[in-house]
């Protein structure tokens, strides 16, 4: 038998007989999973979650669920096809043995894989005092259960709410408590909501909008602590300014950690920002070696991107998850000459204010921002972001159609400012600072993050030079 | 039955919310918001709509009533 025709045979009799195990039971493991079937592998396939539901969409949480017009338990995902595997759901994984091939569980079982698929996402940052975060009616927002109970805590007519944070999730929440006329409060350490993700030339938009709404927007203040009643509910907050604010629900929306912690002594690049890996999802060890069996996809892996310098690129964006676990999918049961990359230009929507924002490219990769279309004024607008003469990102406000246009652009590496289109232009369209925040300022930080490398968190191993 | 909208893709065309407004809604001029776990009974209503969007952006169940094969624990 040839060598080409053995290893062919290898792949045919991995793709029947392989054992997959997916950890991560949420939007990227069941796409994949689905697109490992699709695909045609028929082998054992197991799928680990910690939480004990079947997977379901995120966005619609901070939106018509706590509106109340969706309950949190009617968001499970379609299956886009039928998908016959083994759910171990409510049960974490804890660890994993890359020398046995086995991934650890909380319950002691130890399950064997040949490929596997990390897709364990992000977890949201709790309030850093414990005690604090104890107390009754603090809030984070992640999961359907997070959902499902700040929604409760806004139904009951709370006299305020306090957000701390004013990332996408936080001005979401705020917007809710404002079309169900609860009195919000929102505290931002940043000079402007959204200011990490969109720079402040676009915060500042946001800002005026939140005001227009009757947000009570309070922008480099910290909260440096919160306070309870007797039986233990939060009453208050003291902020660094000197005031306190009187809310009797509080949300800390502080972003996100990613859930690597069960990969320590995997000897896999993980840590602060996911997991390392390269642009197909095959995941790096600590010593930037690619791995032939791990694989990451969704918001907890980091990949060179081409567009942005080859810098890891970490995508806590929808349809990151569906498209990169897919190109992790099909790339886990196929050889070199079929591996596929998963080039995404990033893109997300958030509708807040009765306004759809929505983006392409990575605006905190730029240093200008330029309008190109529409009027700030009326919240109708796109604008791009640029870096050294080219085009990296754009933004628009109730223009979402315009957005392709300035994502080919992007792809293209455009002249910054790019070619214009359309007839509604601004007066004025000379490029500005985009104002981002020094790197290291505390402020919610952006959902599509240029990683670096930080060598305090790494022990690579050095190998010393032979004589 | 489940559904979802890539709302990267939505560009706010707003058809569903006219094929199918107790599933779809637009909250602001753009903004499209949906129940993801529709009653059944309205699942032509919802092919209409998905069929009709013009970017195609509408994903529905495969499966009838679909469930997980085999859940444990």
């Amino acid at each position: 038998m040839t060598v080409p025709a053995r290893v062919a045979e290898l792949v045919r009799d991995f793709k029947a007989n392989g054992r997959i195990v997916i950890v991560g039971a949420s939007l990227a493991g069941l796409r994949a999973a689905e697109a490992l079937r699709e695909e045609g592998f028929s082998g054992p396939l197991t799928i680990i979650g910690d939480e004990p539901h079947e997977p379901y969409d995120r966005p619609p949480l901070s939106k018509q669920v706590l509106k109340g017009w969706v309950p949190a338990d009617h968001t499970e995902l379609p299956r886009l096809r039928e998908l016959d595997a083994q759910w171990r759901l409510g049960v974490a994984a804890t660890g994993l043995d890359r020398t046995a091939k086995q991934v650890l569980l909380a319950d002691g079982e130890r399950v064997p894989y040949d490929r596997l698929l990390i897709a364990t996402g992000t977890r949201a940052r709790q309030w850093p005092n414990p005690t604090e975060a104890a107390l009754a009616g603090v809030y984070t927002l992640r999961s359907r259960d997070d959902a499902a109970r700040l929604r409760q805590a806004l139904a009951a007519g709370p006299s305020r709410v306090l957000v701390i944070g004013g990332g996408f999730i936080g001005c979401e929440v705020a917007s809710v408590c404002r079309e169900l006329d609860i009195p919000v409060t929102l505290v931002e350490r940043g000079s402007a909501p959204l200011v990490g993700a969109l720079g402040g030339v676009i915060g500042e938009i946001a800002a005026q909008m939140q005001r227009d709404h009757g947000v009570d927007l309070r922008c480099e203040v910290g909260v440096l602590s919160l306070e309870g009643d007797a039986s233990g509910h939060v009453r208050r907050a003291r902020l660094s300014d000197g005031t306190t604010v009187e809310a009797d629900v509080v949300l800390a929306s502080l972003g996100s950690i990613r859930n690597v912690e069960w990969l320590e002594g995997s000897g896999l690049a993980a840590g602060f920002w996911g997991v390392g890996c390269d642009a197909g999802g095959r995941a790096f060890d600590i010593n930037g070696v690619v791995t032939d069996s791990v694989y990451v996809a969704g918001d907890v892996a980091r990949a060179p991107h081409v567009l942005y310098e080859y810098q890891f690129l970490a995508m806590e964006h929808w349809d990151n998850a569906v498209l990169g676990a897919q190109v992790a999918a099909h790339n886990m049961v196929s050889l070199e000459p079929d591996y596929r990359p998963h080039l995404l230009l990033p893109g997300f929507w958030s509708g807040q204010f009765g306004v759809n924002i929505k983006s392409v490219g990575v605006p905190p990769f730029g240093d200008e921002i330029v309008f190109t279309q529409g009027s700030a004024k009326q919240r109708r607008f796109a604008a791009a972001y640029g870096r050294r003469g080219r085009i990296v990102a754009a933004v628009t406000f109730n223009n979402g159609k315009w957005l392709e246009y300035y994502g080919r652009m992007i792809e293209q590496s455009a002249a910054f400012p790019p070619p214009l289109p359309g007839w509604d232009r601004p007066d004025d369209m000379k490029p500005i600072a985009a104002d981002f925040p020094e790197p290291g300022v505390p402020t919610a930080t952006s959902d599509v993050v240029l990683t670096g490398h930080d060598p305090n968190q790494r022990t690579a191993e050095f190998r010393p030079r032979g004589r | 039955m489940r559904i979802v909208v890539d709302l990267n893709r939505c560009q706010g065309y707003a058809q569903c919310v006219f094929l199918a407004h107790e599933v779809f809604r637009l909250s602001g001029e753009e903004t499209l918001t949906y129940d993801p776990n529709p009653d059944d009974a309205r699942r032509l209503q919802v092919e209409r709509a998905a069929a009709a969007c013009p970017v195609q952006a509408i994903l529905i169940d495969r499966l009838e009533g679909a469930q997980p094969r085999s859940v444990t624990s």
